[in-house]
């Protein structure tokens, strides 16, 4: 290449190194395998949960709401009130047990119980029409979290479906369905969903009567309508945005270049790399919706009596404040833990696993 | 030291401590920079060269940390530095230009109010005689209409012309030494080319000093008086251009030169190193390279090799120059 | 040599309608009107500056967009929509981006074996597993990386997955996107190599894409240089390093940095003043002109058609330098 030639290392100085000669003897490739170690296998998932478990609002969020979920389970198979039921003592109705505060007897109870009557003690008092409160919130929180879980699946199903489709397909049909999301984002959803019960309820008024819905009442069904007419929209919203991006990795075009059907690529490629961010969004969504339930209730359009909601325990209490303050303090924490613990906890999740936030 | 020397680096570590554990991204490098001189650093992904640039001027963002070791510029330890000092400091004595230049700049701004807030930072100058400045500068960078450019964003800007920006930004208040981290990797040839020509002409003119990063030995031996070539956060070799390619002593280095496409060796095959880049966080003992070395030996396992004075224009740290002479004084003794 | 060459691309256009603002349609011609052939067997060089097409040349032959415009012959059988979904095995592409290029959620021996899914290319899991095996050990990887998955791995083995899958249901041709341009220098000369011994073993045709004219002068027996969606330039590969005749091509050429001190001092680089003009306002005539040293007004008239200047070297230039 060139002339040049480099001046001669200084041999002495080298030379009078003390070196084990043995040493320069050449590595075999045995050793130099070992040399270097590979890293542990890890999924994207069980790298994702290890990192959830670090994050200790997660994690306390997580154990909350276990303890919540055990506690509805659990609680109506130790308590041996119903949610309707008025104390009754002897088979007779026990019309001092009005508004008991937590953790007392009522007069006619401590009669019974000093006669050998074994009775369960009231945790959180009593209401004012001598219903277990305890068994009231357990249930109302039972109600508010079914809702919300319903509610989002809901959601989730026809944002799924629909966002995948927009996604997909892109140009016209995707611009259309777009403009039709646009219109509905706009709409009142407090507005409608009064609007709604109303109507449903002159309009199922009597039919639904005996069936199973009637529990729930005209005004919940109204409520699982709505959520079903509006609030998909920004889960549709969501999903198309990540097939978008999504479509533009390189993998997809190699899943063109190979034959694949459109199908197959959205099984296999599109929708299980936006699983995570879906999931973190329904996680978030669940807070939302039960928060939107207890708010109904709160202004009265939610569960039908005598069927609590934490909203509508929250509603009748606020009439009763000054006297009774426990009442409402009961149904608001409950409220107040639930949406924390689900916010806190999706928080977590989209930290633990969202591709775009790894360091 | 001597006068001519601006900036020493001795025994610099740097670490990132992630989740995964510790990424010792530099682990000892010392080396020295001259007034007027150009020093190429040269390694490929992971070897901590664009860390080592990010240490200099103190910009690690967490988790990353200088763990040990001195930068001492004109006699002064700047990991001492305090907060208020690095400011004044930053920019006006060491400035820096990145890789991309469509994300080192910001696009909301448009490119006079970048270039004259550069200025205005760092000197005293009226908003008139800034704005005269920041013109000098695009002229002096290449930059033809500047008056046009000043008011232009940067998304309406070139590649190339962006790249000039930047480095009238970094020149803007003539610093000692100018740090390039991989300037040229993002642009097409024929405006790397242009614009290594014109850093060549500028260093001429200003007579600043400059630390090329790169990954691309072409760009390497063109401009580089100086060589450093880094491997997993270590000083392979070091020395002038005609050193470290005519006359490479470390077995990395030779691997490099080897499995480069060369113009008319067509029908050569290229002589890869065989496996896959070293797992910063788990640096193996003994020389990093050991496990991809055709000629590794024992004590390249189990002891990392001291830099070696090979002439005084180069230092290689490598067991392979050791052994070179041991078997060339056995050949003498048998004769 | 009069066998019908395996890849016949001619005079191909794909133009993208893009919107400059709400009432005006640009057209950006990203590919006007190339053509080429390549042999079996043999290695077709593209190289250009970003923007130049080459990328969309490629993509465009496997049909990923659709022509605006030309024809694509391969073996003979022009291929049409109708028809390409036949010919998807017969040619496959590997990309660049060793990042995206790989579902990160499916492990390598899926990735590797999807292909084989797809066209139903096995009788029974075992064979399957078999294929698979064989599949990653032909590019140099261990058939127990097919547990693992893609962020496991460093960029040179993820590309080679990438090969891997581009060669499960035996191509005859395959376009190479830039496959080693993200990829660290040692780990390129692997993955060059391996390109190179599955030529030799199997016999495929490659479409070569890449920037980097080191690269490319290495693997290919021709190059053809493109600028702004149009071939220039086109000649074997020692004629395009040694004569070449587009001042384009003469620097490009120049502006390689090479890795060789006495050789970067004493080389004459010619820098191209001015900047690549926007694919989308297109000056008429000869695309290169506002950048060349030698145009004239007969540049600006019309664009100049590929003509033969030595043997099997084209050039489209009206003054094409010795």
């Amino acid at each position: 290449m060139s002339n040049y030639t480099a001046d001669k290392i200084p041999k002495k100085k080298l030379l009078s190194l003390q070196l084990d000669l043995s040493k320069f003897e050449r590595a075999t490739d045995a050793e130099k395998e070992q040399h270097e170690t590979m890293r542990e296998s890890t999924t994207f998932f069980r790298d994702g949960m290890h990192k959830l478990f670090k994050n200790p609002l997660a994690v306390i969020s997580m154990i909350v709401l276990v303890l919540i979920i055990a506690t509805i389970i659990v609680a109506p198979m130790i308590v041996p009130y119903k949610y309707s039921e008025m104390i009754t003592i002897d088979g007779r109705r026990d019309k001092t047990a009005k508004n008991l505060a937590p953790l007392t007897y009522s007069v006619n109870e401590q009669k019974a119980i000093a006669a050998g009557q074994e009775i369960f003690p009231h945790i959180f008092g009593t209401d004012e029409l001598c219903r277990d409160y305890f068994i009231r919130v357990v249930y109302g929180a039972r109600v508010s979290l079914s809702v919300g879980f319903f509610a989002s699946l809901i959601v989730l199903i026809i944002g799924l479906l629909y966002g995948s489709i927009a996604g997909y397909a892109g140009g016209r049909t995707d611009l259309i369905m777009m403009r039709i999301v646009d219109v509905i984002y706009s709409l009142p959803d407090v507005l409608m969903v009064i609007l709604l019960s109303v109507v449903l309820d002159q309009v199922l008024g009597t039919s639904l009567q005996g069936t199973a819905l009637a529990a729930l009442g005209s005004n919940m069904i109204s409520l699982f309508i709505v959520f079903g007419l509006l609030y998909w929209v920004g889960m549709a919203r969501l999903v198309r945005g990540q097939i978008l991006q999504i479509k533009t990795n390189e993998y997809v075009l190699a899943a063109r270049a190979m034959g694949a059907k459109p199908s197959r690529i959205i099984r296999k490629h599109i929708l299980p790399n936006c699983m995570s961010v879906i999931i973190i969004s329904t996680a978030l969504q669940i807070p939302s919706a039960i928060f939107t339930e207890s708010f109904l209730s709160f202004i009265g359009l939610g569960v039908q009596a005598p069927m609590p909601s934490l909203g509508s325990l929250a509603n009748a209490a606020r009439q009763a404040l000054q006297a009774y303050p426990y009442k409402l303090f009961f149904p608001a924490i409950g409220i107040c833990l639930i949406v924390l613990s689900f916010n806190l906890l999706g928080d977590g999740l989209r930290d633990a696993f969202d591709p775009k936030l790894r360091r | 030291m001597s006068e001519t020397t601006l900036l020493q680096v001795k025994n610099l570590h740097t670490s990132f401590f992630t989740d995964a554990g510790e990424v010792q991204a530099v682990n000892g490098i010392s080396f020295n920079l001259d007034r007027g001189k150009v020093l190429g650093i040269v390694g490929e992904s992971g070897s901590g060269k664009s860390v080592t640039a990010y240490s200099l001027m103190r910009i690690l963002t967490d988790p990353g940390r200088v763990t040990e070791g001195e930068v001492l510029f004109k006699g002064e330890d700047v990991l001492k530095y305090s907060e208020q000092k690095m400011h004044s400091f930053r920019g006006s004595r060491i400035s820096m230009i990145f890789q991309d230049p469509m994300t080192s700049l910001n696009p909301v701004y448009t490119v006079g109010n970048q270039l004259r807030e550069a200025i205005k930072i760092h000197t005293n100058r009226n908003p008139k005689q800034v704005r005269e400045r920041a013109l000098e500068m695009l002229q002096l960078v290449g930059v033809n209409e500047p008056e046009k450019r000043l008011k232009q964003y940067p998304y309406e800007l070139s590649g190339g012309m962006r790249q000039r920006v930047m480095i009238a930004m970094a020149l803007a208040c003539e610093p000692d030494v100018l740090i390039a981290d991989e300037p040229t990797t993002a642009l097409d040839v024929t405006i790397q080319a242009q614009i290594l020509e014109l850093m060549q002409d500028l260093q001429k003119k200003m007579g600043m000093s400059i630390i090329m990063i790169t990954h691309d030995l072409g760009v390497i031996a063109d401009i580089c008086d100086e060589i450093i070539v880094m491997y997993a956060g270590r000083v392979c070799e070091r020395g002038t251009a005609d050193e470290i390619f005519y006359n490479p002593c470390h077995e990395y280095t030779k691997g490099l030169i080897r499995s480069i496409p060369k113009f008319g060796a067509r029908h050569e095959k290229l002589v890869p190193i065989a496996g896959s880049p070293v797992d910063l966080l788990n640096l193996p003992a003994g020389c990093a390279f050991a496990s991809r070395c055709d000629c590794a030996m024992k004590i390249c396992l189990t002891e990392h090799p001291e830099e070696i004075r090979m002439n005084d224009k180069h230092i290689a740290a490598c067991w392979m120059n050791v052994k070179k002479v041991y078997d060339e004084a056995k050949e003498g003794e048998k004769q | 040599m009069s066998q019908t060459p395996l890849v016949d691309v001619r005079h191909l256009k794909e133009y993208f309608s893009v919107k400059s603002d709400m009432l005006t349609k640009l057209q950006l011609k990203a590919v006007d009107d190339v053509s080429f052939t390549i042999e079996k067997g043999e290695t077709l060089g593209l190289v250009g500056e970003s923007g130049c097409g080459k990328t969309t040349v490629g993509r465009t032959l496997l049909r990923l967009y659709k022509p605006t415009a030309g024809e694509f012959y391969f073996d003979g059988n022009l291929i049409t929509d109708d028809n390409i979904a036949k010919y998807r095995k017969d040619m496959q592409i590997v990309f660049q981006d060793p990042y995206s290029s790989l579902n990160p959620r499916m492990t390598m021996g899926d990735i590797v074996g999807e292909p084989l899914d797809i066209h139903h290319l096995y009788s029974s899991k075992a064979e399957r597993r078999d294929k698979i095996a064989q599949l990653l050990q032909l590019v140099g990887l261990n058939s127990e990386h097919a547990r693992r998955y893609a962020h496991e791995f460093s960029g040179g083995q993820r590309q080679r997955v990438g090969i891997a899958r581009a060669l499960a249901v035996n191509p005859r041709f395959i376009v190479c996107d830039e496959p080693v341009s993200a990829l660290d220098v040692s780990i390129q000369a692997q993955i060059i190599n391996t390109f190179e011994e599955l030529q030799e073993k199997l016999g495929i045709t490659y479409l070569f894409i890449a920037h980097d004219l080191l690269v490319v002068q290495h693997m290919s027996r021709r190059i053809a240089v493109m600028y702004l969606g149009k071939i220039v330039e086109i000649a074997p590969a020692d004629e395009i390093i040694y004569h070449p005749s587009h001042p384009y091509t003469k620097s490009l050429i120049s502006a390689i940095p090479l890795p060789d001190p006495n050789a970067a001092r004493e080389r004459h680089r010619i820098i191209l003043e001015g900047d690549v003009p926007s694919p989308l306002h297109m000056p008429k005539g000869c695309p290169f002109r506002s950048r060349c040293r030698y145009a004239t007004a007969e540049c600006a008239e019309q664009c100049p058609e590929l003509k033969e200047i030595a043997s099997g070297h084209q050039v489209a230039c009206y003054h094409p330098q010795g």
